[in-house]
């Protein structure tokens, strides 16, 4: 498709298991995402798919497993240190401050960048103002980049929906994250819109290089645009590979369309 | 800098460098960039146009060729232009917004070796008509973004362009000053083509000396000095954006201004607060569509406010910006409005600081012309086409008609055929079409007159009024005159009505199809709580036909005070079930009604109009902007509209 090198394994997950109570959400779960891959989680409803996301990213400790991250083996952590270490994220359904402006929502994604304290930022001096230009230059590329430059001083509660999709992708974009965790960013979305959405991500992933790893319902994007997928059903794995593997793969058809018994 | 190019400033380049020595630190050009306002100073510009110049000479870009720019307005594209000409070269802009298809005809015409696109959207559209166009050479493209994988050697970056010119001007350091030197003022120094309201696009070919007498006699008509500023949104293959952004900004050295997107235009246009402002009617049209309807959605107090004030400005707004006698208390409520009302509302639109407004390209409904004077911003009509530099007409400060577009230009001869045509003659003439000396024989007479093919007539006072299209201005059965482009335009005033085609020609009543307005209609239904999916459903609604059917009786009541226009009164109309769109071929990509298209695409409902039915089925293929098909079906409703009786009086 193009020159874009993927390179070697960063995160790896072994064996993760995660259960709420007596329930298994997770088990014995093992994949692996490389670099400057896009890389899809499939599954039914309640299969685990944005309990895997929240594995990655620090929010649910698994019970049993290892996760690898970049060679080192992660402790128990918080979703702020995943944030730090470039991990960023979307949300299925949007997580955005409604009554503030577009740029302002993307501002915030900047949060773990600057380095100015409380104080110099309250009286707006010195390190803090010259800090917020620089990082106001970043999400303006960011705002180029999404082409959302009309809409940069609306207050995001009366933008649409798809609008607000890909604001939320903008504000994970400007933590200049090395991996994106998208938690179905097409859902509820028209064919227009979704067309719009398969090309940002397939831009960042090119010309950023970031690693992307996706959760998405509509199998056309998933099968477009992704490098490998991992299949999950009722908290296990039942398939992995290239889109045309898991195609193929028997136990992921009989998953999605039921088998005659 | 030698001054060798400077003997006299009679051709663009030799204009260029000319500003670069004496207001060499002046912005001449600005765009907005990751959300703040970059400029470029003369000198800048004339650095860049000498490396654009030079590497497009070391690409082997010869005297004569074409090269054809396409994109939105940006700065490099603008410089690009004069680069091109540097050479003796021609710039051909095209309409950005056309697929590769359309564009193909008109790049095929003009046999360009070169082509400078915008980003990626541009080269792509090229390199899917590549195969048909073996004379293309070389693509230049100016954005970067996406363009990471075309590894074909033919496709250029611009700045790489530029770093080659500039290494091609470090070692042949007299090369451009020679080139420069070489261009004479009556050498075609744009190509533009005509929008093809009638048949295939025609290259028009126009000289540096027709552009520069008519950038001249504007600048001293309206007194334009290089502390101006113009935003410069409108296509570039557009002769107003020619004139105005380039051939003006090139003779009285102001700045043009390019707004980040298409989209931000409205936002720019208030940050950049423009001195000197130019647009299409509909853009005037759409704004005052925007503002009355959130004025319909104010408080009660405010909107008392405003429609008061409007009232008073009104009554004596237009007469008080043409300095004539106004009474004292008039004036001192005026004096209110301005600070209540007509300051803020100009500081919304972003015309606080404009001396001069013009429209042109379509006749401007009176009562919307009449608003934006009586707010005290000095809009004004002009008229001209693409064969004459958009410079044939302007209407003097102070004494503006409403319905005329002014007096003859600086320079320019006007004159009315005995069959009422429009003829003229000057030095902005087009030198020929490109290659079609049919064509040009044709357009020009015998005594060097060029026909308009538009009619119209001068008033006591020498101003010239447009009736219509020559070959539009029709009569109806009973003899009596028909100009459907005049009722066209009255339709369209009302903010419910985007679009209207009239027909009447050698029949016995007039009736239109009626367009409404999506933004203003759906905003108007919402309020009285009328559901609708759609632009197909909202055209259908009881409730719209009634609001459209008011419209039409108001214009059959002016109509009928209108003496030789009262049998034109619209007697049957219907509100089409989709929007009349470029992309189905209904309309230019300048907006204009093809009217003779669309009566034949249509011409089940035109039957069923003067049928007598009162409902007509049609199912109509409509094309998406990213080229699938699909089908809009609809049972329309037809509608009778109230019409008034002619009074005749004895001739």
């Amino acid at each position: 498709m193009n020159g874009r090198q993927i390179g070697d394994v960063i995160l790896d997950l072994q064996n993760i298991s995660l259960r709420f109570g007596g329930v298994k959400a997770l088990t014995d779960i093992s994949f692996d995402v490389r670099e400057h891959e896009i890389r899809a989680i499939i599954g039914p409803n309640g299969a685990g798919k944005s309990s895997m996301l929240n594995v990655i990213n620090g929010v649910y400790h698994p019970q049993e497993g290892r996760i690898v991250f970049h060679g080192e083996e992660r402790r128990k952590m918080e979703p702020h240190m995943a944030a730090m270490q470039g991990i960023a994220r979307t949300f299925q359904n949007i997580a955005l401050f409604k009554g503030m402006s577009v740029l302002d929502n993307i501002m915030t994604g900047r949060i773990t960048k600057m380095k100015a304290n409380f104080l110099e930022q309250a009286i707006h001096v010195g390190r803090a103002r010259r800090e917020e230009l620089a990082h106001r230059r970043k999400v303006e590329e960011v705002i180029d980049f999404l082409e959302i430059q009309h809409i940069r001083k609306t207050p995001v509660g009366r933008l649409p929906y798809g609008l607000q999709k890909r604001v939320e992708l903008a504000r994970a974009l400007a933590a200049e994250p090395s991996m994106l965790l998208l938690d179905e960013p097409m859902a509820g979305m028209n064919v227009e819109e979704k067309q719009d959405m398969c090309r940002f991500i397939l831009d960042v992933n090119d010309q950023m290089g970031t690693t992307i790893v996706l959760i998405e319902h509509d199998m056309g994007v998933v099968m477009d645009i992704s490098d490998r997928v991992v299949v999950l059903d009722y908290g296990k794995k039942i398939g992995d590979g290239t889109p045309d593997d898991v195609r193929s793969n028997e136990e992921v058809i009989s998953a999605y369309l039921g088998v005659a018994h | 800098m030698p001054d060798t190019a400077d003997r006299a400033l009679d051709t663009f380049p030799r204009l260029l460098f000319h500003h670069a020595r004496v207001r060499g630190d002046k912005a001449a050009m600005r765009e907005k960039d990751l959300g703040i306002w970059q400029s470029w100073t003369w000198a800048d510009v004339a650095e860049h146009v000498r490396a654009l110049a030079c590497g497009l000479a070391a690409l082997g870009f010869r005297r004569g060729d074409n090269l054809a720019i396409i994109g939105d307005n940006r700065p490099r594209l603008y410089m690009m232009m004069t680069a091109v000409q540097c050479l003796g070269g021609v710039p051909v802009p095209l309409y950005q917004d056309a697929v590769g298809a359309e564009m193909l005809f008109v790049l095929q015409d003009a046999g360009v070796r070169f082509a400078l696109a915008e980003d990626q959207e541009q080269v792509d559209k090229l390199l899917e008509i590549q195969e048909q166009l073996p004379s293309l050479e070389h693509i230049v493209y100016d954005d970067p973004r996406g363009m990471r994988h075309y590894t074909q050697p033919f496709i250029h970056d611009i700045d790489e362009l530029m770093a080659m010119g500039r290494i091609h001007d470090q070692n042949h350091p007299d090369f451009l000053d020679g080139e420069v030197a070489l261009g004479k003022t009556d050498d075609v120094s744009v190509m533009l083509y005509t929008s093809g309201t009638t048949g295939k696009p025609k290259g028009v070919c126009q000289t540096h000396d027709a552009f520069i007498s008519s950038g001249r006699g504007g600048c001293e008509f309206d007194k334009l000095t290089d502390a101006e500023d113009i935003l410069s949104y409108l296509p570039m293959a557009w002769v107003g954006d020619h004139l105005f952004s380039f051939a003006q900004a090139q003779v009285a050295g102001f700045t043009i201004n390019c707004p980040e997107s298409g989209d931000t235009v409205m936002t720019d246009l208030r940050e950049i607060g423009p001195t000197y402002y130019f647009a299409p009617p509909r853009v005037f049209e759409n704004l005052l569509t925007q503002v009355m309807i959130r004025m319909e959605d104010a408080g009660a107090i405010k909107q008392k406010m405003f429609h008061y004030f409007m009232g008073v400005a009104r009554r004596c707004g237009a007469e008080i910006l043409d300095g004539k006698s106004v009474g004292l208390g008039d004036r001192l409520l005026y004096a209110l409005g301005h600070l209540f009302v007509y300051g803020p509302l100009k500081n919304v639109l972003g015309m606080s600081r404009i001396r001069v407004a013009y429209t042109a390209g379509a006749a401007i409904g009176p009562d919307l012309f009449r608003f934006y004077r009586s707010i005290g911003i000095n809009l004004k009509q002009l008229y001209g086409q693409t064969e004459t530099c958009a410079y044939v007409c302007l209407q003097p400060d102070g004494q503006i008609k409403l319905d005329s577009v002014g007096m003859a230009a600086p320079g320019v001869e006007v004159k009315i055929a005995n069959s009422g045509e429009i003829l003229v003659k000057g030095p902005m003439l087009l030198k020929g079409y490109y290659q079609r000396p049919d064509a040009t024989a044709e357009s020009i007479n015998a005594d060097g007159y060029f026909m308009t093919g538009d009619a119209g007539f001068f008033d006591d006072d020498g101003h010239l009024k447009i009736i219509d299209r020559a070959k539009d201005v029709g009569k109806l059965a009973n003899g009596a005159m028909f100009a459907p482009n005049y009722i066209e335009n009255k339709l369209k005033f009302f903010p419910h009505i985007k679009e209207a085609v009239c027909f009447g020609h050698d029949r016995d009543m007039v009736c239109a199809f009626i367009n409404i307005d999506v933004g203003a209609v759906g905003n108007w239904a919402e309020r009285r709580g009328i559901a609708y999916s759609g632009y197909t459903d909202l055209a259908g609604k009881t409730e719209v036909l009634g609001l459209i059917q008011e419209c039409v009786e108001k214009i059959n009541a002016e109509l009928v005070q209108e003496g030789m226009l009262a049998d034109s009164q619209v007697h049957r109309f219907l509100v089409l079930h989709k929007e009349l769109d470029p992309d189905d071929d209904e309309l230019t990509r300048t907006r204009k009604v093809r009217r003779g298209f669309i009566s034949e695409k249509y011409a089940a409902l035109i039957e069923a109009l003067y049928g007598g039915k009162t409902s007509q089925y049609i199912e109509t293929e409509v094309k998406f902007e990213d080229g699938r098909r699909g089908k809009v079906a609809a049972d329309l409703q037809i509608r009778d509209a109230k019409t008034l009786p002619v009074v005749k009086k004895a001739a």
